[in-house]
């Protein structure tokens, strides 16, 4: 399906961010990011775990190529320029274009004619297609957010925190509706949160950061498929991770 | 489902008055020119003069002078006028204004010349493009686009300086083309910049058109007036302003206003 899917090395995340910082209002520095280096496998589910203003997000805008005062690399999977799907915080959807114009808008000409029944009806977003976003619910918005992310065929997906300010019922169908799409067309994700239970029921590796500025203080890959990942398993799972990352705990 | 329909309800009960209100604006709208009428022809019969015809007569002028073909020529050459100025000034102001308002150092250095050009009186613009360019339409549309323009600009610098930067950045993840862009992202977010700028805008640029076509041209409803200001003849020149006066209420209510209805729509059925 995927026009340019690549094998080996050229399909993997590298990230290797010698230094980021940023300058106050008041004339200082801040530094964010420090030696953050880390790689994620092709078709790899990669969950990047940190305390809140950790910089996740700003490691992100750096992949996502919006900012680009930072010193270091970045190699994205595909060719020249990989193809990215974004789930950022919020939807971000344009207000005055229904859901399917906006996620048709997103996607590279050669595509934007394509049949969307299938992604649409996935993410029991049927109906809601030539609803405008303001007449969504934040649970419904952020569905759109990821039909458009998926719509493009990415190379790499790349999300952050897509089910925060969602109540636990409604973020939990969400993680298994964004399971289901991902696993039927699988590509290299990255996804940035501060929730373990979420990393550890979606993610193949979960790579953790320290407290800013922010490096890799160590991985957890989780190789078991996800359909074997029962509560029982996943208590497991937990107890071995908190042994690993003692002192790191499940902060908002 | 309960929830539902007791939401459903209170709008319903929230749309009521509205919806009165605007059945009714007819009705009053109608009848407060009515009055008007009456009292001016009221007003005329009492102290009768030359130059001061009543409802009656200006529209007998106004008959004879459509009937000849004459106010709808000059209507005409006025309205393609008003026009021509009108989509320069919009799009040149908006370019311009869009510009001023996304860099900083570009709006810091021209500043000053918008605020000259703001104060600049229309009449000495249009003097000088008609002694530098020539009694001729493109120096007299050129006129009343320049004094339109830093409006535009303005306006149109303040809608830039509102543009939600996360749009943009979500359009360049996703690799949007410049007309995409355009169409998608910076035109919806500027429309009611847009929609302010033309509204002062045309009611500014057919009162400017006029006095031009009074100073340099031969034809137009501003040359007519001034014609018939030479004759004392009140009522033609009634008949004039007024005929202009209904088209451009017509154009606001058939072209603008359903425009702008459509292009909100998506405001409108907010849940």
């Amino acid at each position: 399906m995927n026009a340019h899917q690549l094998a080996g090395a050229a399909a993997r995340l590298k990230v290797n961010i010698e230094e980021k910082s940023f300058r106050t209002s008041n004339g200082g520095t801040i530094e964010v990011l420090r030696d953050l280096n880390f790689e994620v496998g092709e078709n790899e589910f990669a969950c990047v775990l940190g305390p809140s203003g950790c910089g996740k997000t700003t490691m992100l805008r750096i992949l996502l190529g919006l900012d680009k005062a930072y010193r270091g690399s970045v190699q994205l999977p595909g060719k020249a320029q990989a193809r990215m799907g974004a789930v950022f915080q919020e939807p971000l959807l344009l207000p005055w274009r229904t859901v399917e114009q906006n996620v048709r808008l997103a996607m590279p000409s050669p595509l934007r004619e394509a049949n969307l029944d299938e992604l649409f009806a996935s993410l029991g977003l049927a109906k809601m297609r030539a609803f405008y976003p303001s007449e969504l619910s934040l649970g419904l918005a952020r569905r759109a957010a990821i039909a458009r992310a998926l719509a493009i065929e990415p190379d790499i997906l790349l999300l952050d925190e897509p089910f925060v300010s969602l109540d636990a019922s409604t973020a939990q169908q969400l993680r298994h509706l964004l399971l289901g799409v991902w696993s039927q067309r699988p590509t290299t994700a990255l996804m940035v949160t501060h929730n373990i239970e979420e990393a550890i029921m979606l993610s193949d590796r979960i790579v953790v950061l320290s407290d800013r500025p922010a490096h890799v203080i160590g991985t957890f890959d989780i190789r078991l498929p996800r359909n074997y990942r029962n509560a029982q398993v996943k208590a497991d799972l937990m107890r071995s991770f908190r042994e690993k990352f003692a002192g790191m705990e499940n902060k908002p | 489902m309960g929830l539902a329909s007791a939401r459903s309800d209170r709008m319903q009960r929230a749309n009521a008055p509205a919806d009165r209100r605007r059945l009714t604006s007819p009705i009053m709208v109608a009848l407060s020119f009515v009055v008007l009428l009456a009292l001016w022809h009221f007003a005329a019969t009492t102290w009768p003069s030359r130059s001061f015809p009543g409802p009656f007569l200006v529209l007998q002028t106004f008959l004879r002078e459509t009937a000849s073909g004459d106010l709808p020529y000059h209507l005409a050459m006025t309205l393609w006028r008003v026009a021509a100025s009108f989509t320069l000034a919009m799009v040149i102001g908006s370019v311009i204004g869009v510009i001023l308002g996304s860099y900083q150092r570009a709006d810091q250095f021209f500043n000053p010349w918008v605020i000259l050009f703001l104060n600049i009186p229309a009449l000495v613009v249009i003097v000088l493009a008609y002694i530098w360019f020539g009694l001729n339409e493109v120096a007299a549309i050129g006129a009343v686009a320049v004094n339109k323009i830093p409006n535009v600009v303005v306006t149109m610098r303040e809608g830039a300086r509102a543009l939600d930067p996360r749009y943009a950045e979500m359009a360049s993840v996703y690799r949007f083309g410049p007309l995409d862009r355009l169409r998608h992202l910076l035109l919806p977010q500027l429309q009611p910049y847009i929609a302010a700028a033309s509204r002062s805008g045309i009611a500014l640029i057919w009162k400017i058109v006029l006095v031009v076509e009074l100073l340099g041209r031969s034809n137009g409803v501003g040359f007519e007036i001034n014609l018939f200001f030479q004759l004392f003849d009140v009522a033609a020149i009634l008949a004039y302003a007024l005929a202009f006066v209904a088209v451009m209420l017509f154009i606001e209510l058939v072209v603008v206003q359903p425009l702008e209805r459509s292009s909100t729509r998506w405001r409108r059925r907010a849940a």
